[in-house]
């Protein structure tokens, strides 16, 4: 049983040559846009050696470097990442070097853990994809480089040095890598150069590596989407269902566009769009647009009601079998001791600070520009051209630099590029069009982590070993009815539901995992380490439980368990070594841990907490120990997991979507509230030094905090809080 | 309407009621002043009126005629210096989307507070929200700016 995130849509993607198709479902029209992934990928034997020149490193006569990346940034840090791999075998002047997103070409692009046939960034795979491809277009072009060198000197290749930016050579000749990339692009292309070894790196894993975009990005000079002022450029907002699954009847906007700066109010498949000179003139107008919707299909429950059908469900078990191993049945049937808890985990909206958005702008030569955080630049691209009625190729991809993203950019039906290029459409391309979402248009926009419902069971024999597990969950798909449904659901299971929890670490003799999957219009997505931001938690608390029902040190307990699990393990020990785990703690302070895998990263963390008077937790201090590979940049790992912990935190403590009648409550972060630095602990990173191949670090600090802190409040209060989040009125 | 700008007198023609983000961003396309939820929740349109921080999308232009504001683009002085240097140095920013008020937000800290406590941190940065959860390093940097500040 191997189930990792997208690791299915990967051997799919390898094993078939097909296209695929993207639903781009939209609002009173079924716009289904064939996307074909088509870019054959030749066996490794016989695939050429692509030039690295051509879509991966610029090198221009004024020696500034331009990397193109496969990998868009959301704040991650993966153009740092790349910027490090090309840089380490490529020798250049770092502080010329810069990263843009490539785009459009899927054998160089395609995301490699996926198979290659899909431009990608996503399952915090950025790293493993670029570790091979990236070093070895540095490797290559440093060849070339000398390669043209040693032509135009007539000297031979091994008599010349090529670093920091300058070709040598014994005799005094020298010039820069910018005076030859000309001739080195032209020239032919090494099938075989060797990379260097890990005692010749200079840059991976170098802690004093500065990032090199903190500077932009710490005096307001980074630009994002939303501060794009093309020439003529047009904004818009939208005026979105306000129940899912609402279609749009009818409008009126005669009111609106007599108001000042209103130039249009143009339909779309997803909603109204009113288009004006600025952000405050469209948002004005847009209040004075009446709108018929027809909700006949629409979600109109609310929670509570959502929350007690998902418990009825769980406990009628799953309808499909995720996981089977041993006999369940027969060791519940033996049990010396049955121990059983349910959870509920609510919607979660991903809010990144910068609202989703997208800009286009048709050129008269027929090729269409879209800027925006594309997450998706394969499909992105094909949806924009079918919106458009062009052809793929005349669309041109401006990978933008985004305020954050959390999995909300790569959107399965391309959401904000069919609203971008629609309003454009419809107002005639007479102007390029940005279109906006406000703070409340993206948090009740959907794509939410969708709610799910655990209800789990231990058997324990008469020694309190744990002989028998058992997960029944309940909760929407994300896969389902988008294009990666083949991929990832198989025999009635989303893998992205269950990750985590059918693939869990400990050896346990006989595990059951179900799920019920659970449809809605509400729409739902992939948010910051998916299966695993509930999965983790359910396990990691309920195993809490267990080990203090029969009397073990929780660590002691876990390990006991792990013994085939080394990786696990190991991060665990680290951890809890590194917080003191088994000495006293301080008083009024009471420690949790967990461990999780995700990603193939392991990730434990120890959590110290104190209880306020009225029973809130202050989490004080958490310790990391995280082994993800060779860490390229081991500043960067540090600061994915301290926001990865964060970024948990708030959501465990704080964070949730809920429905009143199918609508929305939480519009801004009054409602739906997040971690402010008050609430942040000091965080402590301790990285496992590997040879181990790199894997990511962007998703795998979130899911163990979560239960930390919640089996950290079972050591204060002697109280298990199953209703997530913390702050549910459900807890007091 | 006249406010001074990043020190220069600006004239301004617009609704009174119009909100100084808007009239930064679309009118005189001072872009690091960044809109994240317009209700003052948030904090990324910090900047300063007088020397106070302020939340732009929730100041209508009517209410600091007359008055001096200072965006990110416009911050200077040896605590600005200060402060974007640590923020540079110990790699504060992921997406860097909410820091321009937070960069502003802590000038203001020390310009008012050379040696500012947790609680004062606290005080001072918790209506500035950052999803990429950096306040550890935010926390260390404002730490270290003050400690620069007093050599």
């Amino acid at each position: 049983m191997n189930y990792f995130g997208l690791a299915p849509l990967a051997r799919h993607l390898q094993t078939t040559r097909r296209s695929f198709l993207i639903g781009a479902t939209a609002i009173g029209s079924s716009l289904v846009v064939g996307f074909s992934a088509e870019a054959d990928v030749a066996p490794a034997a016989a695939k050429p050696v692509a030039n690295p020149f051509v879509g991966y490193v610029q090198i221009a006569p004024d020696d500034t470097v331009t990397i193109f990346s496969s990998q868009m940034d959301m704040g991650q840090g993966i153009y740092h990442g790349i910027a490090t791999l090309v840089q380490e075998e490529l020798d250049a002047d770092w502080v010329k070097v810069s990263v843009i997103g490539g785009f459009g070409n899927t054998a160089l692009y395609g995301n490699v853990p996926f198979g290659g046939k899909i431009q990608m960034t996503g399952g915090s795979s950025g790293t493993a994809s670029s570790w091979e491809r990236y070093r070895r277009a540095g490797a290559t072009a440093r060849a070339m480089l000398i390669a043209a060198a040693a032509e135009r000197w007539n000297v031979p290749i091994g008599e010349i040095k090529a670093q920091n930016g300058t070709v040598s050579h014994a005799s005094g000749k020298s010039t820069t890598y910018g005076a030859l990339a000309a001739s080195a692009a032209s020239g032919p292309v090494p099938a075989d150069v060797v990379l260097k070894e890990p005692s010749e790196w200079k840059y991976i894993g170098n802690e004093a590596l500065p990032r090199y975009d903190s500077a932009p990005k710490s005096s307001g000079r980074q630009q994002y989407t939303i501060d794009l002022r093309e020439p003529d450029m047009l904004t818009a907002v939208m005026i979105h269902p306000p129940l899912f699954g609402a279609t749009l009847k009818s409008f009126d906007a005669s009111k609106a566009r007599a108001m000042k700066g209103i130039v249009d109010v143009v339909s779309t498949p997803r909603g109204v769009a009113v288009v004006g000179t600025g952000m405050w003139e469209v948002m004005q107008a847009r209040e004075a647009v009446t709108v018929e919707w027809e909700d006949d299909k629409a979600e109109k429950r609310s929670s509570r009601e959502i929350a007690a059908e998902y418990r009825a469900a769980a406990d009628k078990g799953g309808e499909a079998v995720a996981a089977n191993v041993g006999d369940v049945d027969a060791a519940f049937a033996k049990a010396a001791k049955v121990i059983e808890a349910s959870y509920e985990f609510p919607y979660l909206a991903h809010a990144p600070l910068e609202p989703i958005n997208a800009a286009v702008r048709m050129n008269a030569d027929g090729t269409l520009e879209v800027w925006g955080g594309h997450q998706m630049p394969d499909a992105y691209q094909a949806v924009a051209a079918k919106v458009a009625g062009i052809a793929p190729d005349k669309v041109i991809l401006r990978v933008m630099k985004t305020g954050g993203g959390f999995g909300r950019r790569a959107s399965v039906d391309s959401d904000i590029i069919v609203e971008a290029v629609a309003t454009a459409k419809a107002m005639g391309w007479t102007a390029p069009v940005k279109v906006q979402w406000t703070r409340e248009d993206d948090m009740r926009a959907g794509r939410y982590r969708p709610a799910f419902a655990h209800k789990m069971k231990a058997a324990l024999d008469d020694s309190g070993n744990l002989v028998a597990l058992r997960d029944t969950l309940v909760g929407q798909s994300i896969a389902k009815d988008s294009f990666m449904e083949k991929s990832l659901v198989k025999n009635g299971v989303d893998v992205l539901s269950v990750e985590g929890m059918a693939n869990q670490p400990y050896a346990i003799p006989n595990l059951r995992v179900d799920l019920t999957t659970t449809t809605s219009p509400v729409s739902v997505l992939w948010w910051r380490s998916v299966g695993s931001t509930h999965t983790a938690y359910a396990l990691e608390t309920f195993i809490d439980e267990i080990a203090y029902a029969v009397g073990k040190d929780p660590v002691e307990f876990r390990l006991a368990m792990l013994k085939d699990k080394p990786r696990h393990a190991a991060v665990l020990r680290l951890a809890a070594g590194k917080a003191g785990w088994s000495t006293p703690t301080p008083a009024g302070r009471f420690r949790g841990v967990a461990v999780a895998e995700s990603f193939h990263s392991y990730v434990a963390q120890v959590a110290e907490i104190s209880v306020d008077g009225s029973g809130r937790p202050k989490v004080h201090r958490v310790v990391c120990a995280v082994d993800c590979g060779v860490a390229v940049n081991p500043d960067q790992v540090r600061a994915q997991m301290e926001g990865g912990i964060g970024f948990g935190l708030g959501a465990i403590l704080k964070s949730q979507i809920t429905l009143d009648k199918g609508r929305i409550v939480e519009g801004n972060f009054d409602g739906y509230d997040v971690l402010r630095i008050d609430e942040m602990p000091s965080v402590e990173v301790h990285i496992v030094k590997t040879s181990a191949p790199p894997t990511g670090v962007g998703e795998p600090g979130v899911p163990p905090i979560g239960p930390a802190v919640a089996n950290a409040m079972f050591k204060a209060t002697g109280r298990r809080i199953r209703i997530l989040p913390f702050a549910n009125s459900e807890n007091s | 309407m006249r406010i001074t700008l990043n020190g220069q007198a600006t004239d301004l023609d617009v609704d009174p009621a119009k909100p100084l983000l808007w009239i930064l961003r679309d009118d005189l396309g001072l872009v690091g002043t960044k809109y994240g939820c317009g209700q003052a929740l948030c904090g990324a349109c910090t900047v300063l009126v007088d020397g106070q921080p302020v939340r732009a999308c929730q100041t209508a232009i009517a209410d600091i005629v007359g008055r001096s504001v200072v965006t990110i683009e416009g911050v200077s002085g040896k605590v600005a210096e200060v402060v974007q240097m640590t923020w540079t140095k110990l790699d504060v920013p992921q997406c860097g989307y909410c820091q321009s008020g937070q960069v502003v937000a802590t000038i203001a800290l020390l310009n008012a507070n050379r040696k500012p406590t947790e609680n004062d941190i606290n005080d001072a940065l918790s209506g500035n929200i950052c999803r990429c959860n950096t306040y550890h390093r935010i926390r260390a940097a404002v730490h270290e700016a003050a400690k620069l500040l007093e050599a």
